[in-house]
C-alpha cells in the first residue's frame, strides 16, 4: 500500500496548521517551512507524474471505502501533469513572495499558500465530484484570502466581488450535484459514467439540466464568457504573487472539463448532445475576442495581464471544445504555457509597479530596474500573444491544425490570429509607453515611490521564463505526451475499471457483480 | 560548416555585444563582426557541394506530431540570400561601429542587430514552412527593436509599433496560409510541398492559402497597400534603414514568392494578384519618391517601387521573368545599400538629411559622392551599371505580359515607372551633390573617415564590375534561377548582356532615362502640383484607425466591466438560466415515477413561515437588524423543516449553526449603520425581482422534477445504510458517513472553516493598522449604549451554565457515532459556552482568562484530523480508515472505541477554533484605546470591595 497520491493534498494540509500553530509569528520560520513543502511537493508529483506515465491508473481509497461509497483519488497522466504543474509553478511564485516580501505584508500568507496549495492539489486529484466541490471550496476561500492580503481598500472591494461571484458558483455546483446525484445516485465520477448510461432517451431533461449546470460551474471557475466577470478586478487588485498563483486556477476549471466532459457526458453520449457542443466552442470564442480586446484597451498594466488572462482561458478552452484528441492535446499543451506565461506577466507587472510607484499605461519617468524588467515584459508579452519563439506560438498552431476541417474553422482561425494580432497591438503600447515613452518624460517633482526590485525576484520571474523556453524546446516530448494523454481521455475504460472495480472495506466478492 | 551552426551563431552571438559593451565601442563592434563573419565563412564553405549541384540538408526533429521539425536546406536560393544577409550584414557591422554616437548603447544594438540576422538566415535556410514561420516573426520582432532603437523619438515608436502591427498581421495571415499549405500535402517541409504543384494548385483551398500567404509576403516586402510602414521605420538609425529595409527583411517576402514560386505560381489568380500588386507598388513607390524631400524617405519609397518591380516580375510566372527578378535582387541590394549608407554619411556630417537644405556637397564630399552617384545612376538604369541590365530584363518581360486582356497596360506602366525611377535618381545626385555650394548647412561637411564609406564603396564595386561584365555574374545567376523555378519550369535560355540588340526593351529604356532627364527640368512646377494635390497620408490613417480601434476596445471592455456587482451577477444569471433552459426544452420527458406526498396542516404553516420571512426580509432588508432577525426565522424554520424529514443530525448543526453566525453577525452590524442606502432605481429592482423570480422558479422546477423521480440506479445512500454499523460500528449513518464513508469531505470542510477563521483574523488586523479603524472608532453610535455593560444576572447565570454547556457537548460528541450529534455539533456547543462568557464579562475579561490562543485550537484541530488519518497508514491501510472495537472498563457498560472518534476530536476543535477566532476578531476591532477596560467580570460586584458603581459612572461619563 502505498500512500504517495495523497501525499500532494497531506503535505500541504499539515504544514498549513503548523505553521499556524507553531510559527505564525516568525517569518523566517514560515518561509524555511513553505519552500521546503513546496520542494517536497515537486518531488513527490514529478515521482507520481513518472509512474503514471506509462498509462497506469493509480487509485487511493480513502478510508478503505470501494468507490462509489467512498471517495476516491484517481491520478492518471492528467491529474498528475496538473499536479507537477501547480507545485512548479508554486515555488517560483513562492520565490517571489519572498523576494518581493509580500509574504511579510500581512498574516498567514504561508499557511493560506500551503491551504490554496492542498485546495488545488485535491481538486486535481479528486475521483469524487462531491469531493470536488468540497476542494473547490478549500481553494476559493484559501484563495480569498490570499487575495485580500495586505488589505486596501480596492482590494477588499474586489475581494468581496470575488467571493460573492464564487458563492453563486458554489451554489450553482450544489444545484448540479444535488440533479446528478437525484438522476443517477452517485457521485463517483467513474460510477457515473456507467451509470448516465442507462438513462433512456424517454427521459433525458433531468441529465441535460444536470450537465449543463455543471459544466457552467467549470466554467465560472475557467473565466468562460459571459461567466468571467469575476476576473479582472479581483486578479488585478490581488498582490502579483498570489495573482500568479492563480493563473493554475483558472487551469482547475479546465481540467475539471476535460475530465468530466470526456469521461461522463462524452461527445459520443446521446443524452447529452445538442447542448455544449452547439454553445461552448461560440463562447470560447467570445472570450477569446473580449480577452485580448482587453489587453488592447486596458488602461493599466495589471488590468492587461488580467485580459490576457481571459483572453488566453479562451484559446484554452477553444481548444477543448473541439472534443476530439487533437484538441484536447493542444489544450493541455497550451494549458502548460498559458499557466506559466500569465504568472510569468502577473510578477512582471510586479516588478514594474516596484520600481515604477503605479501601473498606469501613462508615461512616466524612467523606472528603477528597466533592462532588465524591460526584457523580462519583452518575453512575457512575446509568450502571451503567441509569438515565436516561445510556446503561445507553438500551442497556437496546434489549436490551429486541430481545428482544421471542422464545422467552425473559419471563425476559429479568423478569430485565434485576429486576437493575436491585437494583443500584440494592446502589448507593443504598453511596453512602448512603460519602457520606451520614459525616455522622452522630464523628470517631474513629484514622483511615487520606486525601489529597485530584488534580485531573488528576479531570479523567481527569471526561472519561469526558462521554463517557458524548455517548454518550447521540449515541445515535441510535450506535446506527444499531451497527445497520449488526450488518448487516454478519449478511452476511459481502464480509467473507470479501475476505479468500480477495485474491491475495498465490505466489499462483495466480484462473482456477484 | 554544419548549417545549424550558420544559423545559431548570430542569435547565440547576440548574447557577446551586450557582455562586451562595457569594453568598449572597438570591442563591441569587433565581436559582433566576429560572429558574423564566422557565419559568413560557414556559409561559404558550403558553396563547394552547391556548386557541384548538392542540395545541402540539415535536421533535427523538434515537434514531429505537428509536423514542425528543425529541418534547414541550402540550395541556390537560400545561398543567395544568406550570402546577400550576412555578406550586407558584415559591412553594416562595421558601418554602423562608425555611426552610432557615443549615448548610444551600442551593445543593445548589435544585440538587437545579430538577432535579427539570425532570424533572417533561419528564413532563407529553412526546409520547413512552420519553422520559416518562426523565424519570419522573429524578424518583426527583431526589427520592432531596431525601429525602436532610438526611445526617445516618437517617430521611433510609432514606426516601430506601425511596422510590427503591418507586418505581424501579415505574418498572422501567413500562418493560416502555411497551416493549409500543409494540409493540403500533408507535410510542412519544403521539400516535400514543392514536389507537390498539380495537388496543391488543383486544391480548392489553393486560393485562401495564396491569398493568405501573399499578405504576409505583401506586408513584409512593403506591396501595395501595405507599402506604408517602410518609409516610417526610417526613423530607425541609418545602419538599420540600409540593412533592414533595403537589402534583407523587406526582401523576405519576395523571398518567399521566389521560395514558393514553382508550386504557387502560374495560376490565372497568382498572376492577377501578383503582377497587379507588383505593377502599382512599383509605380505609386516610384512616384511618391520623386517628391519626397528626405533622402532617406526618397530611398524608402524607391525602395518600396522596386521591390514591387521584383514581385511583378516574379508575378508574371514565367521563367525569364523569374530570372530577371533574380539579378534585380543582386542588384538592388548592392546599389540601395551603397546609397542608404550615403545619406547615412550625409546625414552624419550635414546633419541634415532634407534634400532641400543641401546642395553642392561634389566638392566638399567628393568620396561620397562618387559612391552615391554611381549607385544612383545604377538606380536610374545608366548602361555599363547592373541596374540598366536588369531593368532591361524587366522591361523586356514587361512587354511580353498581357494583364486583363491589355497587352499595352504592363509594357507603360513598367517604362512609366523606370522613368520615374530615372527622374528620382537624377534627382537625388542633383539636388544633394550638384549645384552651388552653400554656406547653411546645418554643419559643415566633408568626407568622413574610411570606417564609414568604405563599405558603401565596397558595394558599388560590384555595381560596376557586373554592369560592365555581366557575364561574370551569369552562372551564379542562372544557379539561383535553376533553384527558383525548380521543376516547375526549364532554366531559359537568355543570358546577361549589355547589348541585346535594338529591342523594344532598349526604346522603352531609352525613354525611362530621356524622359527622367526631361522631368526633373520641370520638377518646381510638378513639385507645387504634388503639393497642392490631396493625397491621403497613410500614418495619418494609420494611427487614427489604431485609435479608433483602441476607442472601440476601450468601448466594448470597459463599458462591460464597469465594476457593477448586480450587472456581473444578472448577466451570469441570465446565462445560467438561459442555457438550463435551453438545456431542459431540448430534453424528453416522462411521466413522474412517485407519487406526491399528502401535505398536513402543520408543514404548510411552517412553510408559509418560511416564504413569509423571506418576503419580510426582501422587503425589509434595509433595517439591518430587522433584517437579521427575518434570517434568523428562516435559519429556524429550514431547522424544523429538517426535524420534519427526519434528519436530526442536520437539524442540530443548523440550529447551533443559526445561533452561532447570529451572534457573530450581530457583533458584525455593531460597525455598520442601521439601515442601508437605497442604490438602484426602481426600474433595476423591477429587474432585479424578475431575475429573482425565474431563478426561484426555475430552482423549484428542478427540485419538482427530481423529487418526483427515481435515480436510474439504486443511490450510493442505500450501501451507507446497511454498512454503516456493520463497517463503519456506528448506528448513526449521517455521523458515519461525515467521519468515515466520506471522512475526507470532512477534513476538507474543516479547514474550510480553519481557513474561513484565519481570513476574518487577516482581514481584522490589516484593519486595525489602517485608516478604516479610525473611522469606525470615530463614528458616533446610533443608538445609547447600556449603561450596565456586564450585568451581574447575566454573568453569574453565564458561569453557571458554562459547565453544564460544555457537558452537553461532551455528551453530544460522545454519542455522536450512533445518535444523532457528533464532534461538529458538539464544537458549537461548545463554542457557546465560551462566547456566552464573553458576552457576560467583555471581551479583554475573557481573553485574559484565555490559555490556548484560538490560532493554535484551529491548527491543532487540523492537525489532530490529519494524524489521525495518517495513523492508518501503519497498519498499512489507506488514510481516514477507521477501526473500532468493544471495550469494558468495570463499573460501566461494554462500550465501543472507535479511531473516528478522534477525528471527530480534531473536527470539534477545529470548529471551537475557528468560530472563537471569528468572534475575537471582531471584538478587536471594536476596543477603543480610550475604553476602559475592566478587569473584573461583571460591573456590579456586591463582593468586592471599594465602590463599583463609580466605576460604572465613569465608564458612562467617558463615553
Amino acid at each position: 500500500m502505498t500512500h504517495w497520491i495523497i501525499a500532494p493534498i497531506i503535505l500541504p494540509a499539515l504544514l498549513a496548521p503548523f505553521i499556524v500553530l507553531a510559527a505564525r509569528y516568525h517569518i523566517g520560520i514560515q518561509r524555511v517551512f513553505s519552500v521546503v513543502g513546496v520542494l517536497a511537493l515537486i518531488t513527490i508529483a514529478a515521482g507520481l507524474a513518472w509512474n503514471t506515465s506509462d498509462g497506469s491508473i493509480l487509485l487511493y481509497q480513502l478510508s478503505d471505502w470501494a468507490a462509489p461509497f467512498g471517495i476516491v483519488l484517481v491520478g492518471d497522466r492528467l491529474s498528475t501533469l496538473m499536479v507537477l504543474l501547480t507545485a512548479v509553478l508554486a515555488l517560483f511564485v513562492l520565490l517571489y513572495a519572498i523576494g518581493s516580501g509580500w509574504d511579510d505584508r500581512g498574516r498567514h500568507f504561508h499557511a493560506l499558500f500551503q491551504f490554496q496549495l492542498m485546495g488545488i492539489m485535491g481538486a486535481f486529484l479528486t475521483g469524487d465530484l462531491f469531493n470536488l466541490f468540497v476542494f473547490f471550496e478549500v481553494l476559493l476561500i484559501a484563495s480569498y484570502g490570499l487575495m485580500i492580503h495586505a488589505g486596501g481598500n480596492a482590494r477588499l472591494r474586489a475581494g468581496v466581488q470575488y467571493v460573492l461571484f464564487n458563492l453563486i458558483g458554489s451554489t450553482l455546483f450544489l444545484f448540479a450535484l444535488g440533479s446528478i446525484y437525484a438522476e443517477t445516485g452517485t457521485l463517483n465520477m467513474a460510477d457515473l459514467a456507467n451509470r448516465v448510461q442507462l438513462i433512456g432517451p424517454k427521459e433525458t431533461t433531468g441529465i441535460r439540466v444536470a450537465s449543463v449546470l455543471l459544466l457552467l460551474v467549470f466554467a465560472i471557475k475557467a473565466a468562460l464568457v459571459p461567466l468571467h466577470f469575476w476576473l479582472p478586478s479581483s486578479y488585478a487588485e490581488a498582490p502579483a504573487p498570489v495573482a500568479a498563483l492563480f493563473a493554475i486556477m483558472t487551469k482547475v476549471g479546465a481540467y475539471a472539463i476535460i475530465r468530466v466532459y470526456t469521461m461522463i457526458f462524452h461527445p459520443g453520449l446521446e443524452v447529452t448532445s445538442g447542448l455544449f457542443d452547439l454553445w461552448l466552442l461560440p463562447a470560447a470564442l467570445v472570450s477569446l475576442a473580449i480577452g485580448m480586446t482587453g489587453v488592447l484597451a486596458a488602461r493599466s498594466l495589471d488590468r492587461l495581464v488580467a485580459y490576457s488572462i481571459i483572453g488566453s482561458m479562451g484559446m484554452v478552452m477553444v481548444a477543448i471544445s473541439l472534443f476530439n484528441p487533437a484538441g484536447i492535446a493542444a489544450a493541455l499543451y497550451y494549458i502548460v504555457h498559458s499557466t506559466l506565461a500569465g504568472a510569468t506577466l502577473f510578477l512582471i507587472s510586479d516588478l514594474v509597479r516596484t520600481g515604477r510607484g503605479n501601473l498606469d499605461l501613462i508615461p512616466q519617468p524612467a523606472m528603477a530596474g528597466t533592462a532588465l524588467t524591460a526584457g523580462l515584459f519583452f518575453a512575457g508579452a512575446i509568450a502571451m500573444s503567441g509569438l515565436p519563439p516561445l510556446s503561445g506560438f507553438l500551442g497556437k498552431l496546434l489549436v490551429l491544425e486541430a481545428a482544421y476541417a471542422t464545422n467552425l474553422m473559419v471563425w476559429i482561425w479568423a478569430i485565434v490570429l485576429g486576437s493575436s494580432l491585437v494583443s500584440i497591438l494592446g502589448f507593443a503600447r504598453a511596453g512602448s509607453v512603460l519602457f520606451w515613452k520614459s525616455h522622452s518624460v522630464e523628470l517631474g517633482e513629484e514622483l511615487p515611490e520606486r525601489t529597485a526590485p530584488a534580485m531573488l525576484s528576479y531570479v523567481a520571474v527569471g526561472g519561469l521564463v526558462t521554463l517557458l523556453a524548455l517548454h518550447t524546446v521540449f515541445a515535441g516530448q510535450v506535446h506527444k505526451y499531451t497527445t497520449t494523454m488526450a488518448v487516454q481521455l478519449f478511452a476511459p475504460e481502464p480509467y473507470i475499471a479501475t476505479v468500480v472495480e477495485t474491491p475495498g472495506k465490505l466489499s462483495k466478492p466480484k462473482e456477484d457483480h | 560548416m554544419s548549417l545549424f551552426i550558420i544559423v545559431a551563431l548570430p542569435f547565440f552571438g547576440a548574447l557577446l555585444p551586450g557582455v562586451m559593451n562595457a569594453a568598449g565601442r572597438a570591442a563591441c563592434a569587433g565581436v559582433t563582426l566576429m560572429v558574423s563573419l564566422a557565419a559568413f565563412l560557414g556559409l561559404l564553405t558550403n558553396l563547394p557541394a552547391l556548386l557541384a549541384g548538392e542540395v545541402v540538408t540539415a535536421r533535427v526533429d523538434w515537434m514531429p506530431t505537428l509536423g514542425l521539425n528543425f529541418t534547414l536546406m541550402l540550395d541556390g536560393l537560400g545561398f543567395f540570400f544568406a550570402f546577400l544577409i550576412l555578406g550586407i550584414g558584415l559591412l553594416i557591422i562595421s558601418y554602423a561601429r562608425h555611426y552610432l554616437s557615443r549615448d548610444d548603447h551600442m551593445g543593445e544594438f548589435f544585440t538587437y542587430l545579430l538577432l535579427f540576422q539570425g532570424a533572417m538566415v533561419g528564413i532563407v535556410l529553412s526546409d520547413n514552412i512552420l519553422l520559416l514561420l518562426v523565424f519570419w516573426e522573429l524578424t518583426s520582432l527583431s526589427s520592432f527593436l531596431l525601429i525602436g532603437y532610438w526611445k526617445h523619438l516618437p517617430e521611433g515608436r510609432q514606426g516601430a509599433r506601425m511596422a510590427l502591427a503591418v507586418t505581424g498581421m501579415g505574418g498572422l495571415a501567413m500562418i493560416a496560409g502555411m497551416l493549409i499549405l500543409g494540409q493540403i500535402v500533408g507535410s510542412y517541409d519544403l521539400s516535400v510541398i514543392l514536389q507537390n504543384r498539380e495537388a496543391i494548385q488543383a486544391d480548392p483551398m489553393y486560393v485562401p492559402a495564396l491569398i493568405l500567404i501573399l499578405l504576409g509576403c505583401f506586408t513584409k516586402s512593403a506591396q501595395f497597400p501595405f507599402h506604408f510602414w517602410l518609409p516610417h521605420a526610417m526613423a530607425a538609425p541609418t545602419p538599420v534603414s540600409a540593412y533592414l529595409h533595403s537589402a534583407t527583411m523587406v526582401k523576405a517576402g519576395i523571398f518567399l514568392m521566389a521560395r514558393m514560386w514553382p508550386v504557387l505560381s502560374g495560376t490565372p489568380e497568382w498572376f492577377a494578384i501578383v503582377t497587379t500588386a507588383g505593377l502599382v507598388t512599383m509605380v505609386l513607390g516610384a512616384l511618391i519618391a520623386l517628391f519626397k524631400h528626405d533622402l532617406k524617405a526618397l530611398l524608402a519609397f524607391s525602395t518600396v517601387s522596386h521591390l514591387g518591380l521584383i514581385t511583378m516580375l516574379l508575378g508574371t510566372g514565367t521563367a525569364f521573368g523569374a530570372m530577371a527578378a533574380v539579378f534585380h535582387i543582386l542588384n538592388h541590394a548592392t546599389f540601395k545599400a551603397a546609397l542608404f549608407m550615403s545619406a547615412g554619411i550625409i546625414d552624419h556630417e550635414a546633419h541634415s538629411r532634407d534634400i532641400r537644405r543641401l546642395g553642392g556637397l561634389r566638392r566638399l564630399m567628393p568620396v561620397t559622392f562618387a559612391i552615391a552617384t554611381l549607385a544612383a545612376l545604377s538606380m536610374a538604369g545608366i548602361p555599363l551599371l547592373n541596374g540598366f541590365l536588369s531593368k532591361e530584363m524587366m522591361l523586356e518581360e514587361a512587354n511580353h505580359t498581357v494583364l486583363f486582356g491589355s497587352y499595352w497596360l504592363v509594357p507603360v506602366l513598367a517604362t512609366f515607372g523606370a522613368l520615374l525611377s530615372a527622374a528620382y535618381s537624377f534627382r537625388l545626385i542633383g539636388h544633394t551633390f550638384l549645384g552651388p555650394v552653400r554656406d547653411d548647412y546645418p554643419s559643415a561637411p566633408h568626407d568622413p573617415g574610411p570606417g564609414m564609406w568604405l563599405p558603401p564603396a565596397f558595394l558599388v564595386v560590384p555595381v560596376v564590375v557586373i554592369g560592365v561584365a555581366p557575364f561574370l555574374a551569369e552562372p551564379f545567376v542562372r544557379l539561383v534561377t535553376a533553384s527558383v523555378l525548380g521543376e516547375a519550369a526549364a532554366l531559359p535560355d537568355a543570358h546577361l548582356k549589355i547589348w541585346h540588340g535594338l529591342v523594344p526593351a532598349l526604346y522603352m529604356s531609352v525613354i525611362a532615362v530621356v524622359g527622367g532627364l526631361l522631368l526633373m527640368g520641370v520638377f518646381k512646377p510638378l513639385l507645387r502640383v504634388w503639393e497642392t494635390a490631396p493625397r491621403p497620408e497613410a500614418k495619418v490613417i494609420f494611427e487614427s484607425i489604431v485609435d479608433a480601434s483602441v476607442a472601440t476596445a476601450r468601448g466594448l471592455v470597459l463599458t462591460l466591466h464597469n465594476g457593477a456587482f448586480t450587472r456581473y451577477a444578472s448577466i451570469t444569471v441570465l446565462a445560467i438560466l438561459g442555457l438550463g433552459y435551453h438545456a431542459w426544452s431540448t430534453g424528453t420527458l416522462s411521466a413522474p415515477t412517485r407519487e406526491m406526498q399528502a401535505a398536513g396542516a402543520v408543514p404548510i404553516a411552517g412553510l408559509l413561515m418560511l416564504v413569509a420571512a423571506t418576503v419580510g426580509l426582501v422587503v425589509l432588508h434595509r433595517n439591518r437588524f430587522l433584517a437579521l432577525i427575518f434570517i434568523g426565522i428562516v435559519g429556524l424554520m429550514v431547522s424544523i423543516g429538517f426535524v420534519f424529514l427526519s434528519a436530526p443530525d442536520l437539524a442540530m448543526t443548523q440550529f447551533t449553526v443559526e445561533v452561532v453566525t447570529i451572534i457573530l453577525m450581530l457583533l458584525a452590524l455593531n460597525f455598520l449603520p442601521k439601515t442601508t442606502p437605497v442604490e438602484s432605481s426602481a426600474l433595476r429592482h423591477m429587474r432585479d425581482a424578475g431575475l429573482a423570480l425565474a431563478g426561484g422558479l426555475a430552482a423549484f422546477s428542478l427540485a419538482f422534477h427530481f423529487m418526483m423521480r427515481d435515480a436510474v440506479a439504486i443511490p450510493i445512500s442505500e450501501f451507507h445504510l446497511a454498512n454503516s454499523y456493520k463497517g463503519g460500528g456506528g448506528t448513526n449513518v449521517v455521523n458515519v458517513i461525515l467521519v468515515d464513508f466520506r471522512g475526507f469531505d470532512t477534513y476538507g470542510e474543516i479547514i474550510v472553516l480553519g481557513i474561513a477563521a484565519l481570513l476574518i483574523f487577516a482581514l481584522t488586523e490589516t484593519l486595525l493598522g489602517g485608516p478604516v479603524r479610525a473611522r469606525l472608532l470615530n463614528r458616533n453610535p446610533d443608538q445609547p449604549r447600556a449603561g450596565n455593560m456586564h450585568p451581574t444576572m447575566m454573568v453569574v447565570l453565564t458561569r453557571v451554565m458554562m459547565p453544564v454547556v460544555l457537558m452537553v457537548g461532551f455528551y453530544i460528541f460522545l454519542r455522536g457515532h450512533n445518535e444523532p450529534g457528533g464532534g461538529f455539533i458538539a464544537g458549537l456547543v461548545v463554542s457557546i459556552a465560551v462566547v456566552m462568557q464573553y458576552m457576560a464579562s467583555g471581551f479583554h475579561w475573557a481573553s485574559d482568562r484565555l490559555r490556548y490562543p484560538y490560532h493554535g485550537v484551529i491548527g491543532a484541530g487540523v492537525l489532530v484530523a490529519g494524524f489521525t488519518g495518517i495513523g492508518s497508514w501503519f497498519v498499512s491501510k489507506p488514510f481516514l480508515t477507521s477501526d473500532f472495537t468493544y471495550v469494558r472498563i468495570p463499573p460501566f457498560e461494554k462500550f465501543e472505541l472507535a479511531t473516528a472518534a478522534l477525528f471527530d476530536v480534531g473536527v470539534l476543535l477545529a470548529v471551537v477554533g475557528a468560530v472563537m477566532l471569528s468572534l475575537e476578531s471582531f471584538s478587536r476591532l471594536a476596543r477603543r484605546s480610550d475604553m476602559q477596560e475592566s478587569e473584573y467580570p461583571m460591573d456590579i460586584d456586591p463582593s468586592r470591595a471599594g465602590l463599583p458603581s463609580q466605576d460604572a459612572d465613569a465608564v458612562r461619563t467617558e463615553e
